[in-house]
């Protein structure tokens, strides 16, 4: 049985920058690099897992929102161990497309069994910190926290 | 009878009558590839099986896209009165299921054979 990943040094608080088209396909590659950061700062697998469904949700939501299914829009995103001596993790995404309302960016009621709707609900259930910043040029940041 | 697609490994049936399908899905299941997961799923209901099982037990991954495939398609067969049952999910995809609570909505079993003979 595989044991978990024990890191044996700080992982740096360098970021790690990636550039993507808003085009589905792109969401696997996101996930891998994602899920490696992840072992390396000493996420165990299950949180790695809620991590790496979290921010393929929200990279879902803008390709789907703020896009609208436009696949050769630009989002860029950022890994960052913020954690100090303490690792935490905290993933930006950027894009460049419509603005949602923020308020209007929350869970739905679970109880109304329906396809859709679901990805604000499991980023703030996987996610300790989830927030929205509408940017002066344009499009919105996203930024989600972790700690480990 | 076997067929396949991009997120369906296989479909079989288990007896010559055709009241028991086995849909074996496979892969990652996101944004990208639910589309065709959710067309595939929808094939064998031609047949008007009695009970229809998704065998998950080479995905992977799937995200919320994923489970909407699987709502849409509990929202048909309820309709069809076509007995589902979900087989073999992964912790990972399991763990979709928790945290949106639709592990409560589907039938969930271990593997393809409980789901049987259940």
């Amino acid at each position: 049985m595989e044991g978990e990943y024990r890191p044996v040094v700080e992982f740096p608080d360098t970021p790690i920058m990636m550039s993507i088209a808003s085009v589905p396909a792109h969401l696997p590659p996101v996930r891998s690099a994602l899920e490696s950061v992840c072992k390396l700062m000493g996420f165990d697998e299950s949180t790695r897992g809620d991590i790496v469904l979290a921010v393929d949700e929200a990279l879902a939501n803008v390709i789907k929102h703020a896009y609208h299914g436009q696949n050769d829009k630009p989002i860029e995103i950022t890994f960052r161990n913020v954690g100090g001596g303490e690792s935490a993790l905290k993933i930006e995404l950027r894009d460049w497309g419509e603005q949602v309302e923020t308020s209007n960016i929350k869970s739905r009621d679970l109880d109304d069994v329906r396809p859709g709707g679901l990805g604000v609900h499991i980023m703030s259930r996987c996610m300790n910190e989830v927030s929205y910043v509408h940017m002066p040029d344009g499009g919105t940041l996203l930024t989600m926290i972790k700690t480990l | 009878m076997t067929e396949t697609n991009n997120a369906i490994r296989n479909i079989r049936w288990i007896d010559p009558e055709k009241t028991v399908v086995v849909v074996e899905a496979s892969g990652e299941i996101d944004l990208h590839r639910s589309a065709a997961f959710q067309e595939a799923l929808l094939k064998p209901l031609k047949h008007k099986p009695q009970r229809m099982i998704v065998d998950m037990t080479d995905v992977s991954y799937m995200d919320s896209s994923g489970v909407a495939s699987l709502v849409k398609l509990l929202s048909r067969v309820r309709r069809d009165k076509v007995d589902l049952k979900l087989a073999g999910l992964t912790p990972r995809v399991q763990s979709v299921f928790e945290i949106t609570r639709l592990d409560t909505v589907f039938d969930l079993y271990p593997g393809v054979q409980e789901a049987i003979d259940s």
